[in-house]
């Protein structure tokens, strides 16, 4: 009877542990392979406009590499490419270099005022995120209220062209993100141990100086989870370059788009996708290396 | 007790009038809201001791500590060190380095790198620091760790490099923060020595806090006993044991049987009336006390001599019977209930195996000490 019990316990666990995996076999690894079919498959006008990768009636394959060789013909991806990976750099900069001061001042506020403080962090989670992206245009457009404001204290006598620039959807990604750089970098600094800073100032180092000797080392870890949660979606971001971004803004997100639904090329899109998932392993591994050095601290 | 002040002064700077202290509290108070954690310190340590500060935890000694390491600022009062006043210098700029309870190690550097950092902080030369650092690790017997970090160490090695860090920088004192709490038993009774041993070697003034009064009388040239954020008394480990000066501090060090009473008019050596005791108390060397004032006769156990026999003549005496005894291999407490059902408690060295004449519960018994071993207290 004991051992059945036993049994039964170790069964549901199993079941347990099984359930995300289940979830992430279900609507990630299938959809993915799926996608890469796709990716190998012939464009054809019809429905749905690709051709199938076996023909079963000649017991052909009919796999083809045309939109991987479309992505390394034409260049438009590569800059494509190139581009996301420079505006999501530069959104990862911002977040890292606004959140850190705001996670390091909430880490260090008094202990009662510290969960309102990140509750304000998680406030604008509590509007749609597509409201707040069309928002900043309210606020950057030529008449828009930054214009507005700089013209009315005498700084410019021209609006200054922001919308449709890679300026605003820089500014829009840092807004954005800037909770995902400010929760890990906060997890971090607030369990650092301050009697380092007290042992530092008593060797002779200066406050800034410890900052930078020990505070700074120490936070890594958070620093580089902040990134990773960044940049990675930031990489794929349409939405935000759609909106705030001009017809010169080329990022990955906006070519899916247009070889989905205004070329309905899916073999090519969904090529695109995969060089895009491929693209974004590197930091990903990048990310998993240093997680693992941490583990293996003991911290 | 005249003898042993003499005897005393050759290495007792602090008997010494005319000797300058290295280290000097006046007047230091430190309040955080309507918390007083320490009031009004007045303290001189001079240079080359072994001074600690003792009390229970919420005392003030630690905050005292803090206090001369720079991290908080003290609501009243001014420290000096060597002559220079340090109330308002941060800690970075003050000649004492401390030795963090947690050790505070940095965690990302290697045992060298932890030592470095402090030399680094000043600007030395590479070579000078390399030097400093394997002269430091020598003098606490790491030197083959120097490239580990300090996860890979035990605790009791954690403890030798944070003592090294602190030492590298050759401070003026060096400041010690429960130092050995985090050891086990066996380990925490060798390193007192040791750290004495070091101490004695490399002549740096150590300020040590402490909860643990048998680290502070084996480690210490000199105790100050904290209660409620004062210093009750200061002195050398024999002077707190031997001649507290307050009940508190009777109570606090050691085990302390006390007597309330009421001193009687007359020459000599004291009588105290006590109600819980069928004679009076007999006490030598207990300066002047007018008669009728209320006081407190203390008499440590080991002191008190316990027996069958009816003792002589000019002994302090009482009957009572054995209500508990407390066996600890080396000694056994006795405590005993006399007719007014007070307890006393009586020590007695087990000197022989097998004891056959052993006292045991119930046996009706003689407590005696003499007048000299007992001591009044009017505080």
């Amino acid at each position: 009877m004991k051992g059945k019990s036993l049994l039964e316990g170790g069964a549901g666990r199993f079941l347990v542990g099984l359930a995300p995996y289940a979830w992430l076999l279900v609507f990630f690894l299938v959809p993915f392979l799926i996608v890469l079919k796709i990716s190998l498959s012939e464009p054809q006008m019809g429905i749905p406009p690709y051709m199938p990768l076996v023909d079963w009636a000649e017991g052909a394959f009919k796999g083809t590499l045309a939109g991987y060789r479309t992505l390394l013909g034409d260049n438009l991806y590569l800059l494509a490419y190139l581009g996301s990976l420079r505006l999501a750099g530069m959104a990862t900069l911002g977040c890292l270099l606004l959140g850190y001061p705001a996670a390091y001042a909430i880490a260090r506020a008094p202990r009662s005022r510290r969960q309102a403080l990140l509750m304000l962090v998680a406030l604008p989670f509590w509007t749609s995120f597509l409201i707040r992206v069309y928002a900043w245009i309210g606020i950057l457009k030529n008449e828009g209220l930054l214009n507005m404001a700089l013209m009315g204290m005498g700084v410019i006598s021209e609006p200054l062209q922001i919308l449709e620039t890679d300026t605003a959807v820089t500014i829009g990604m840092v807004y954005s993100y800037l909770p995902f750089m400010i929760l890990p970098l906060y997890a971090t600094l607030e369990k650092m141990d301050l009697s380092l800073l007290e042992a530092a100032a008593d060797l002779g180092c200066r406050p800034f100086r410890a900052f930078l000797a020990v505070t700074l080392p120490l936070s890594m870890p958070g620093v580089v989870a902040g990134c990773m949660l960044v940049f990675i979606p930031a990489v794929g971001e349409f939405v935000i370059p759609d909106l705030l971004g001009g017809p010169d803004t080329l990022v990955i997100g906006k070519v899916l788009w247009a070889e989905f639904f205004d070329n309905r090329d899916w073999p090519t899109a969904s090529a695109v996708a995969v060089a895009m998932l491929v693209l974004l392993v590197v930091p990903i591994m990048v990310f998993q290396h240093f997680e693992a050095k941490r583990a293996e601290r003991g911290e | 007790m005249a003898q042993a002040s003499v005897k005393r002064e050759v290495v007792a700077p602090w008997n010494d009038p005319q000797a300058v202290p290295l280290i000097r509290f006046e007047g230091i108070s430190k309040r955080f809201g309507d918390f007083t954690a320490v009031e009004h310190v007045d303290l001189a340590i001079h240079k080359g001791e072994f001074f600690s500060l003792l009390g229970a935890s919420g005392c003030g000694k630690t905050t005292l500590l803090r206090i001369l390491a720079g991290f908080e600022t003290p609501t009243t009062g001014r420290i000096l060190i060597d002559g220079q006043d340090v109330t308002g210098v941060p800690p970075y700029e003050r000649p004492v380095n401390m030795m963090f309870q947690s050790y505070a190690l940095f965690p990302h550097m290697s045992v060298a790198d932890n030592i470095a950092f402090g030399l680094k902080q000043d600007g030395l030369p590479k070579t000078v620091i390399r030097d400093k650092v394997a002269a430091a690790l020598d003098l606490v017997q790491m030197g083959r760790f120097s490239g580990r970090k300090p996860h890979q160490l035990s605790g009791g090695q954690r403890q030798r490099v944070a003592l090294a860090r602190c030492l590298a920088k050759e401070p003026k004192v060096v400041l010690l923060d429960e130092p050995l709490a985090a050891l086990d038993k066996k380990l925490r009774e060798a390193t007192q020595l040791e750290l004495v041993n070091i101490q004695d070697r490399v002549g740096i003034t150590f300020v040590m806090v402490t909860h643990d009064q048998g680290e502070a009388m084996t480690m210490s040239s000199r105790i100050g006993v904290m209660n409620a954020g004062r210093i009750e008394q200061v002195g050398g480990p024999v002077d707190i044991y031997e001649y507290p000066g307050t009940r508190f501090v009777a109570d606090f060090i050691g085990a302390a049987n006390m007597f309330q009473g009421t001193a009687r008019e007359g020459e000599g050596a004291l009588a105290v009336a006590c109600p819980e005791l069928e004679h009076d108390l007999s006490v030598t060397d207990a300066g002047t006390v007018a008669g009728g004032t209320p006081v407190t006769v203390m008499v440590r156990p080991e002191k008190v001599m316990i027996g069958r026999d009816k003792p002589q003549a000019g002994l302090n005496w009482a009957e009572g019977v054995v209500s508990d005894i407390a066996y600890l291999g080396d000694v056994s407490i006795y405590h005993v209930r006399l007719a007014s059902g007070r307890k006393v408690q009586a020590l007695r060295t087990n000197l022989h195996h097998g004891d056959d004449s052993r006292l045991t519960w119930e046996d009706p018994v003689f407590l005696a000490w003499h007048p000299a071993d007992s001591l009044v207290l009017t505080r």
